[in-house]
């Protein structure tokens, strides 16, 4: 039913609003500045600079324990004032990918338009945005302060069929991405993981590596890449894997954080479980942080809120401008499909997720902070996310009831992004991120309130990791974002590895991999032990669940 | 003599900016006990302590700021140029682009060296701006990770190129229930690495404070903004200058030395607690009086009871019979009901100060078999109110009321340690497990050394 992956099959109707959308968002932009673009000298730092000493030196001596040069900026080009903050890329590959990253941009700037009401390009836009001068011939300077001229998206896209990427260059947004970060080839991957790493990835691989470095080097301070990908499918599956290595040579100070949609089980792309098998074995081994995501939560989460609209019950009334569902806006009837809606609901995860680290708050939460926080160990990476309230409620005083009912929907299964229930599994750890008006009392008040329900690992029994932002999402005044790493991601994984052997066994389709030169049947062994020994670390944890808790024996001093 | 201030991480930067505020703020504020002549000599030593004069006459706090991101270095220098009253100085601060992600070892594996020339360069600037330095106050938290890490990593170069100077470490002792998942791993490493380089350990919980906030200040929707002036108003009532001793009408000169020397006696024991009282909202002042009497009362209890605050206090509690040698080593799983002490400093603010009596602190069975009362106590005063206060009491003190704490982050961050948990993130960055394993080393000796008293 879902087809999100299917590759070359012909042109899908367009879906990222129509024209009056984006002439009424860039009129949000253009209103509120002037066209006088002021001159791009972008090379003295002002005042508001915050660094005194300019870039330390590196430093050469002995670093304490070691040759560690850790996370950092990658160097910046010699008179690029510092602007303050990190930097993100966004690589989405494949037609799943590119169809998410397109509602991602389009939402972004949506949210930026409402949030930055003086037009000026500041720092919370950088995170995503490079300010360009169109006026300059070439790559077009980058302006790093003063008014907004033109903003590019800091994106590189990939697809090996050109329909999904035509149509954004066609579309409302074409202007927001630079032509030339994009990587296209017509014939597709055929649904094909080998296709799409092995061919496509050797065929591609000086092109790809030239689009991210130019990306970084537009960058002040890279942090984090974003690969926006499905599993099931060829391209997004097997050149959105090949990627993660190409990344993790070439950056690896730079996180890589992966959206990865997982096939439902009525996909009817047969091979989807080789694909997705052969993926995962990749994403274990070169991401930072997984973001599983299935089609058929996603559906069942935008039934819900139609369901809740057309029962009119407690009055709700999805707002104009409310990014959850959709783009264009009301419940005008146009050419939506399903999957705009649940597109859109990955590409607020993805705001979301980065919210803290723009916005200011009381207490803020960086990309590496989830990391370090939620990995406790390196192949355990892969985090649940639920997103909450799903609706927008009336523009009123929300009383303390409505707020609890926030933290509480974040732990029911029924709002995971994928299926599972993280209630009855085991934490290993868990973020909430909240936004807009909440206060830390508010905090600490829920989790003592739904603790007793949740099970935590013995060693991580107050295994919570928290963050405040005071900017709320457009449209709503507060909401959650809640990352689970728990056990609860088991079953999805189980379910895969079932639907592989069965196809496995009988060495069905398999010639159609093989074929492929660098492919054997021991990629494929590889692959499903690689998966095996996740599932069984996750089962080992779990089979700790109704222990009790005992305290290890201390250490014991002489006194 | 003066005292720089090195405000550290996203903590550090917001409660330092608060202490300045309580300070200046208590400095200016009109006085009805005192006379004016002994009004403007306070003001001169706390001038003196805390700022220095620029040509505009604004007070520049004598601080450094230190982050790694630039939001809040950015908030709390405009929040200080914004009130008009004092500021920090134009370039007095350091910061970069990506914070240290919580990570300890980050901060001092990484950020640590590589920004030690020029913090360190500040930190000379601002100790050329003194007539003569007292010492260095260092605010941070142990739960994050510029604060904890760098933080670390700074006192002990703070030790080793101003080694005549005393160091006095703020910190802030995150919440139980996490606020931060990695905050055991961050704090065990944090205080055995401050143990070896700090003199005096100066702590306050968040937990504590927050229930301050709730319970006496009637707080409804608490932020950290107000965690923190409570935890400055404390602070400030330990800092603003008293008189040199007993019978004196001078300030004293060097409060980082007689504090050390007051409540240090023993380098094993560094750990220090702060309560103040009475600390309240401001209607509820408006309808209290208080007497030395009652106050000193209710401030003895609190530090045998351990309470941390003026509510809820166990009066049960009673110093076991003088003369009688203490107890051998009580087991941790029984309550520590009686609060023993190394040392104690009350210091009193206010109308008739003379009058006040502490005979009471000064009885030997509050104190371990190893320290005279007369060494073991102090007091220091001063006739000048603080803040809205006309009366108010400090304590000070060194005494067993951190075991506890100590102890749940020692055996969370073991359990946590014994599954090998995160410790991935730290050797990433030269952090190993035995450099883990000395830390809980020490801390194990600390808690035993406190529990034996």
């Amino acid at each position: 039913m879902f087809t999100r992956h299917r590759g070359s099959e012909g042109r899908r109707p367009s879906r990222y609003g129509n024209g009056e959308t984006q002439v009424h968002l860039r009129g949000l932009l253009t209103e509120n500045l002037s066209l006088n673009v002021e001159k791009s000298g972008a090379t003295a730092a002002t005042g508001g600079s915050s660094v005194t000493y300019g870039r330390p030196a590196p430093s050469e001596s002995a670093v304490v324990g070691g040759e560690y040069e850790g996370r950092r900026g990658l160097p910046g080009a010699a008179g690029r004032p510092p602007s303050g903050m990190t930097q993100s890329v966004v690589v989405q590959v494949g037609q799943c990918g590119n169809q998410i990253g397109c509602c991602f941009w389009d939402l972004a700037l949506r949210e930026h338009a409402a949030v930055n009401q003086k037009g000026i390009y500041d720092e919370a836009i950088s995170s995503f945005f490079r300010n360009v001068d169109t006026r300059v011939v070439g790559d077009g300077g980058s302006i790093s302060k003063g008014k907004i001229c033109s903003l590019k998206a800091r994106a590189v896209l990939i697809d090996m069929e050109e329909g999904v990427v035509n149509e954004i260059l066609q579309g409302p947004l074409r202007d927001v991405f630079d032509s030339k970060q994009l990587i296209t080839d017509i014939s597709g991957s055929g649904n094909n993981w080998a296709v799409g790493h092995k061919v496509f990835g050797s065929l591609y691989q000086e092109q790809i590596l030239e689009k991210l470095r130019k990306s970084a080097e537009h960058c002040d301070c890279l942090q984090c890449f974003f690969i926006i990908h499905s599993m099931g499918g060829g391209t997004g599956s097997g050149l959105g894997t090949f990627l993660l290595k190409v990344l993790e040579d070439e950056f690896p100070e730079v996180y890589r954080f992966v959206t990865s949609i997982y096939p439902s089980g009525e996909d009817d792309v047969i091979t989807s479980p080789y694909n997705s098998i052969l993926a995962m074995k990749e994403l274990n081994e070169h991401a930072d942080c997984v973001l599983p995501i299935d089609n058929q939560s996603l559906f069942d989460i935008i039934s819900k809120i139609e369901l809740m609209m057309n029962s009119g019950k407690l009055g709700t009334v999805i707002k104009p401008k409310s990014l959850v569902t959709s783009s264009a806006g009301t419940s005008k009837k146009r050419q939506e499909k399903p999957f705009d809606k649940m597109n859109n609901i990955v590409a607020n995860l993805l705001l979301n997720l980065t919210s803290s680290a723009r916005f200011e708050g009381s207490l803020n939460m960086d990309l590496n902070e989830i990391s370090m926080n939620l990995v406790p160990f390196p192949q355990l990476h892969y985090l649940v996310s639920s997103l909450t309230p799903l609706y927008t409620l009336a523009d009123v005083n929300i009383p303390p009831r409505r707020l609890d009912q926030m933290f509480s929907d974040a732990f029911s299964k029924d709002h995971q992004l994928i299926r599972a229930d993280p209630k009855h599994s085991l934490y290993l750890a868990c973020a909430l991120m909240v936004r807009g008006n909440v206060q830390i009392s508010d905090l600490r008040r829920n989790i003592e309130r739904l603790k007793p329900s949740l099970q935590f690992v013995s060693w991580n029994q107050e295994g919570w990791k928290t963050s405040l932002c005071s900017v709320p999402p457009v449209g709503h005044t507060h909401s959650l974002l809640a990352l689970a790493n728990n056990t609860c991601v088991k079953p999805t994984f189980i379910e895969l590895r079932e639907r592989f052997m069965r196809l496995y066994k009988k060495k069905a389709h398999l010639h159609h991999y093989l074929q492929i030169e660098g492919m054997e049947e021991g990629c494929f062994t590889e692959a499903v032990s690689s998966l095996s020994a996740l599932i069984q670390e996750y089962n080992q944890l779990d089979a700790t669940k109704s222990l009790p808790v005992e305290d290890i024996p201390r250490l014991s001093v002489a006194v | 003599m003066s005292i720089v201030t090195v405000q550290l991480g996203q903590c550090g930067n917001q409660i330092g900016f608060e202490v300045f505020d309580a300070l200046f703020s208590d400095s200016h504020c009109p006085q009805k006990f005192c006379s004016k002549r002994e009004n403007e000599a306070y003001q001169a030593s706390c001038k003196e302590r805390f700022f220095s004069e620029e040509e505009d006459g604004v007070p520049v706090a004598r601080a450094v700021l230190v982050d790694m991101e630039p939001k809040v270095i950015n908030q709390t220098l405009s929040r200080a140029a914004h009130s008009g009253r004092w500021k920090y100085g134009q370039h007095s601060h350091l910061c970069q682009k990506q914070g240290s992600g919580n990570n300890w070892a980050y901060g001092y594996s990484v950020h640590g060296p590589r920004h030690e020339e020029s913090i360190m360069n500040l930190i000379q600037k601002e100790v050329e701006k003194c007539d003569s330095l007292s010492g260095f106050f260092i605010v941070m938290s142990m739960a994050g990770g510029t604060g904890s890490g760098l933080g670390a990593f700074l006192t002990q170069n703070l030790q080793d190129q101003y080694s005549n100077s005393l160091k006095m470490n703020q910190i802030i002792w995150p919440y139980g229930t996490g606020e931060v998942i990695v905050q055991n791993y961050n704090s065990i490493l944090t205080l055995s690495h401050l143990y070896r380089s700090s003199d005096a350990l100066l702590v306050h919980e968040n937990d504590a404070v927050h229930k301050i906030c709730a319970k006496l200040m009637n707080i409804k929707q608490i932020s950290f903004r107000d965690i923190n002036q409570v935890l400055a108003h404390q602070l400030g009532s330990v800092f603003q200058p008293t008189y040199s001793g007993e019978g004196s009408f001078h300030y004293r000169r060097n409060p980082l030395v007689d504090l050390m020397e007051d409540l240090v006696p023993h380098p094993e024991f560094k750990m220090l607690g702060v309560r103040n009282i009475p600390q309240m909202s401001e209607n509820s002042l408006a309808y209290s009086t208080f007497t030395w009497a009652g106050l000193l009362k209710h401030l003895r209890q609190m530090l045998i009871s351990n309470a941390k605050m003026e509510e809820g206090i166990d009066w049960q509690v009673r110093p076991p019979l003088s003369g009688l040698p203490t107890l051998g080593k009580m087991p941790l799983s029984k309550e520590l009901h009686f609060n023993t002490s190394i040392a104690n400093l009350v210091i009193l603010r206010g109308k008739d100060v003379h009058s006040a009596d502490l005979g009471a602190f000064k009885d030997p069975a509050l104190y371990t078999s190893w320290l005279e009362p007369v060494t073991a106590f102090n007091v220091w005063k001063t006739q000048r109110a603080f803040s809205k206060y006309e009366k108010s009491a400090a304590l000070v003190s060194n005494s067993q009321s951190l075991v506890k704490p100590l102890d749940m982050i020692v055996g969370k961050a073991w359990n946590m340690f014994a599954s090998k948990a995160y410790l991935h993130q730290y050797t990433k960055f030269g952090i190993e497990e035995e450099d883990f394993l000395d830390g809980f080393a020490l801390l194990e000796q600390v808690i035993a050394s406190y529990s034996n008293l």
